[in-house]
C-alpha cells in the first residue's frame, strides 16, 4: 500500500495518456454491457415464464385458431388444473406508428391463470364486470397518455373495424380486453387463438403434452402442446443470429479496446526502461517492479470498468431507454455486471503482464548505460 | 518543401510492435463497422428485391401485412377483369390470387422445439409469370390438383426434408417436393410454394390472403389503386409490391443501421484514442529527430503534415486490414424474423465496394483525427530546448 503514490505518481506523468486509455477501457465496457444486455433481455422472457403453465397452439401454424370445443376437453386431462384461452388481435392505434400487443382473453380464468400481473382490486372488478373493458400496462400509459377511463380506438387489422374499449390499468405492457368483445362481433370467426393452461406437477408436462397432442392429432386442428419456459424460448430464437452477431461484435469491441490499452501499457514502460533500472539498483526486487507495473494496469483496468459499467446501467434508466418501444424491459442484469468486471481483470493481465515481466527481467548493468 | 513520405514509413518500421497494435485495433473497427452494415444492407436488400415495380398487391383495405389480410373467392373474379391487369401470351390476365400463412416446420438437427416459422405461399400458376425474380434452378413446377410443393433455395441446408424428392409433412398432409427455386436472393428463397387451390383446403377455408398481378402500363398504378378503392363491390386496397416488401424492411433495416453507426462510433473513439498515444509517443521519442528537421530549414507545415500523413498511413493500413478481415462474411447466409410476417428469413450479408471504400475512409479519418494533436505539438517544438 505503502507504494501507491508511487503508482499514482507514474499514472500522472502522461496525464492525457491515462486518461484516454482509461476512457477506451470505460467506451469498451458500457459497449460490451450493453450488447450483452440486449441479449439477456431478449431471452428474459423464458426466464420469467413458469414451469407449471403449458401452452396449447394449432400446431399447423400459430395463425391457425382452435376450436372452443377443447377448453373442456384440455380440462379434463389428467393433472391439468385450469384453462383459459386468449386470441391475438393485432390492431392498431393511431397513425400505427408504435406498436403494442393486444390480447382478447377470457378475463376470470386468465386473470387467474396470470396471479403475477399486478392490478388494483378495484380496477380488476371494474374488468371483469364491463364486457367493453380493457386493462393496459403502465409503458402504454406512459407512451400515449392514456388514462384509467378513457375509450381508445384501436382498428382491427384482422378483424376490421374499431374497437372501443374502456380503459383500467395494470403493470405490465400490454392491452388486454374481453374475448366476448370480439366473439359478439364475429361469432363465425373467433375462436380462442391459444389455450394457457396450469398444470398441477410441472414434471408431468411431457406426458401432459403428449396426451393432449396424441388425442388432437387427427382432428382439423392438430395441437402442438408445451410448457410456456419452451414457447418463450421458441420465440426468442426467433431473432436467429441477431444474438450470436452481438456476442460477436462485444468479442470484437472488447480484443480492440485490449490493444489500446496494452499498447499504452508497453509505451509506458519503454519510456521508464531507465527509471526502472534505478529503481531496481536501490533495492527493488524484481517482484516488487511487476506487481508495481500490475496495479498500474488494474488502477486503468477498473476505473475504466466502473465508469463504462455505471454508464450502462445509468444510461437507460436516464433516457428511459428500457421503457416500451423496441426492447421493453431493457436493464443490464447483475450477471453482465459480474462477467463485465472479469473482463476488466482480464485486461489488467493482459496488458500488464507483458510490460511487467519484461520490466522484472530487465538486466540493470545494460539499462542503466542508457541514464544520462 | 515536403518532407518524403519514405521517412515516415522508416519511422514506423521503428516501432513495429506499436504501430501494428494501433494499426489492427483501427482494423477491428473497420471489420465491425463493414460487417454490421453488411448485414443491414443484406437484409434490406432480400426485402427490397422482393417486390417488382410492375406488380400490384392487393390487401384487404386496413390490413398492413400479408398474413393479416383475407380476400374472399367472389372478389378474384370481379378483381380479374380490372383493365389494368397486364395478359400473359396466352391471352389470360397474369393474376395470382394467393392465401398466405405462416406454417411450423421442423429445423434441421434440432429437437422438437426446434421449429420455425416459414411461409407458405399457395399461388396461381401464372405467379411464375407475375414474379419475374422465380427461377426453377432443379426439377419442374408443382401440378395442378396434386399435393406437390416447391421450396426456396434458401430452406435447403437449414430445415429437414426440404430437397427435391423429399416428402415435407405439414397440416395434416405429405407434400412431394418436386422443385427448388431462387428468386434473385429476396425473401421469396425463404418461402414454400405451392397451389393456391391445394394450400386453400387445407388451412385457411374459403378465402384468399392477397392477390398479386402484373400491370399493363406500369405508370398507371395510381389510377389503378383509385379505380379499386372505388369499387364498392370490393373492399380491397393496393400496394405496390416493390413498396410494400421494402417498407418491412425499414423498421428492422434502421434498427440494424442505428446500431451499426452507434456501435462503431462508440468504437472509434477507442481507436483514436489509441492513435493518439501512439502519435504522441512518437512524437516524444522522436523530438530530436524533428528539431534537426525544422533546424535544416523544413516549415512547421511541413512537419505537421509529415505527421498527420504517418498516423493517417498506419490507419489506412488498419483499414485494409479491416475491410480483408470482414470480406469473408460477404455472401455469408444468415437469419432472422421478418416482424411484418412472423416468419424466418435468410438472406445473404452483403459486402459492397462502396461499404470497403467507406470503411477505408472512416479508418483513414480515425486516423486523421488521432494524429492532430501530436501533430501540432511535434509542428510546434521550441527548436533549440528539442536539440539538446
Amino acid at each position: 500500500m505503502k507504494f501507491l503514490p508511487l503508482v499514482l505518481a507514474n499514472l500522472k506523468r502522461h496525464k492525457l495518456r491515462t486518461v484516454l486509455t482509461t476512457l477506451s477501457v470505460a467506451l469498451a465496457l458500457f459497449l460490451f454491457a450493453s450488447l450483452r444486455s440486449v441479449v439477456t433481455t431478449l431471452t428474459a422472457g423464458s426466464e420469467v415464464s413458469s414451469a407449471s403453465r403449458m401452452i396449447v397452439q394449432n400446431s399447423t401454424a400459430f395463425v391457425i385458431p382452435l376450436p372452443m370445443s377443447y377448453a373442456a376437453r384440455l380440462a379434463s386431462v389428467p393433472h391439468v388444473e385450469s384453462v383459459t384461452w386468449a386470441n391475438w388481435f393485432g390492431g392498431k392505434y393511431g397513425d400505427g406508428k408504435k406498436f403494442f400487443a393486444q390480447f382478447a382473453i377470457d378475463p376470470a380464468t386468465y386473470l387467474k391463470m396470470y396471479p403475477e400481473l399486478a392490478i388494483a382490486e378495484d380496477q380488476k372488478e371494474a374488468f371483469l364486470k364491463e364486457r367493453s373493458a380493457a386493462i393496459i400496462g403502465e409503458g402504454l400509459v406512459r407512451s400515449f397518455g392514456w388514462k384509467v377511463g378513457d375509450n381508445v380506438t384501436i382498428q382491427g387489422t384482422i378483424f376490421p373495424g374499431d374497437w372501443t374499449p374502456t380503459l383500467k390499468e395494470y403493470g405490465d405492457d400490454s392491452f388486454m380486453f374481453h374475448y366476448d368483445y370480439l366473439y359478439e362481433k364475429y361469432p363465425d370467426r373467433v375462436t380462442p387463438g391459444w389455450f394457457i393452461m396450469k398444470i398441477d406437477d410441472p414434471t408431468a408436462a411431457p406426458a401432459v403434452a403428449r396426451t393432449i397432442d396424441d388425442q388432437f392429432r387427427n382432428s382439423n386442428a392438430p395441437t402442438k402442446t408445451g410448457t410456456e419456459k419452451a414457447f418463450a424460448s421458441g420465440f426468442a430464437s426467433m431473432w436467429g443470429n441477431v444474438k450470436v452477431l452481438m456476442g460477436t461484435i462485444g468479442m470484437a469491441v472488447v480484443f480492440a479496446i485490449l490493444l489500446v490499452t496494452a499498447n499504452a501499457m508497453m509505451m509506458n514502460q519503454r519510456e521508464r526502461t531507465s527509471e526502472v533500472a534505478v529503481m531496481k539498483t536501490v533495492g527493488f526486487s524484481d517482484r516488487k517492479v511487476f506487481t508495481l507495473i500490475i496495479i498500474e494496469a488494474a488502477v486503468i483496468s477498473l476505473t475504466g470498468a466502473a465508469l463504462g459499467l455505471g454508464a450502462a446501467v445509468i444510461l437507460p434508466i436516464a433516457t428511459g431507454f428500457g421503457q416500451g418501444g423496441f426492447l421493453p424491459g431493457f436493464h443490464v442484469t447483475v450477471g453482465t455486471m459480474l462477467v463485465g468486471v472479469g473482463v476488466a481483470l482480464l485486461l489488467t493481465i493482459a496488458s500488464g503482464v507483458f510490460p511487467a515481466w519484461q520490466a522484472a527481467k530487465l538486466p540493470v548493468v545494460q539499462a542503466l548505460r542508457r541514464v544520462e | 518543401m515536403k518532407i518524403p513520405l519514405v521517412y515516415n514509413l522508416r519511422s514506423v518500421t521503428q516501432r513495429p510492435v506499436s504501430t501494428a497494435l494501433t494499426a489492427l485495433g483501427i482494423g477491428l473497427v473497420v471489420a465491425v463497422f463493414v460487417a454490421m452494415l453488411a448485414l443491414a444492407n443484406g437484409f434490406i436488400a432480400a426485402l427490397t428485391k422482393t417486390g417488382s415495380v410492375d406488380n400490384v398487391l392487393l390487401l384487404r383495405r386496413g390490413a398492413d401485412s400479408e398474413l393479416s389480410s383475407g380476400i374472399p373467392r367472389d372478389a378474384i373474379s370481379i378483381i380479374s377483369t380490372s383493365p389494368y391487369i397486364a395478359t400473359g401470351t396466352d391471352g389470360r390476365p397474369l393474376i395470382s390470387p394467393e392465401t398466405y400463412i405462416v406454417i411450423n416446420i421442423q429445423r434441421m438437427g434440432g429437437d422438437a422445439f426446434a421449429v420455425a416459422n416459414v411461409v407458405a405461399r399457395g399461388v396461381s400458376d401464372k405467379a411464375f409469370e407475375v414474379r419475374r425474380n422465380i427461377k426453377i434452378i432443379e426439377g419442374r413446377r408443382f401440378a395442378s390438383g396434386q399435393s406437390e410443393i416447391c421450396v426456396g433455395s434458401k430452406l435447403a441446408g437449414r430445415f429437414a426434408n426440404v430437397n427435391v424428392g423429399d416428402v415435407l409433412r405439414f397440416s395434416n398432409r405429405n407434400w412431394n417436393v418436386v422443385c427448388r427455386f431462387t428468386a434473385d436472393g429476396s425473401s421469396f428463397e425463404s418461402e414454400i410454394w405451392g397451389e393456391n387451390e391445394q394450400f386453400q383446403g387445407v388451412f385457411r377455408g374459403n378465402s384468399f390472403q392477397d392477390v398479386a398481378f402484373r400491370l399493363k402500363d406500369p405508370a398507371s398504378f395510381e389510377d389503378a389503386k383509385r379505380a379499386f378503392l372505388a369499387d364498392q363491390r370490393i373492399q380491397v386496397d393496393a400496394h405496390r409490391e416493390s413498396e410494400f416488401y421494402a417498407n418491412q424492411s425499414q423498421l428492422l433495416g434502421n434498427i440494424l443501421r442505428f446500431l451499426a453507426l452507434m456501435i462503431t462510433s462508440i468504437m472509434a473513439v477507442g481507436a483514436v484514442f489509441g492513435a493518439v498515444n501512439t502519435m504522441y509517443a512518437a512524437v516524444s521519442s522522436r523530438t530530436p529527430e524533428i528539431a534537426v528537421l525544422l533546424t535544416l530549414g523544413f516549415q512547421p507545415r511541413s512537419v505537421m503534415a509529415s505527421f498527420l500523413a504517418e498516423s493517417a498511413v498506419i490507419a489506412f493500413f488498419g483499414g485494409i486490414i479491416g475491410c480483408l478481415l470482414a470480406l469473408p462474411i460477404n455472401g455469408v447466409v444468415t437469419s432472422t424474423t421478418n416482424w411484418a410476417s412472423f416468419s424466418e428469413i435468410a438472406f445473404a450479408f452483403r459486402v459492397t465496394p462502396q461499404l470497403l471504400l467507406a470503411g477505408i475512409i472512416f479508418a483513414v479519418v480515425m486516423g486523421l483525427v488521432g494524429g492532430f494533436f501530436p501533430a501540432r505539438r511535434a509542428s510546434k517544438l521550441p527548436v533549440i530546448q528539442a536539440l539538446r
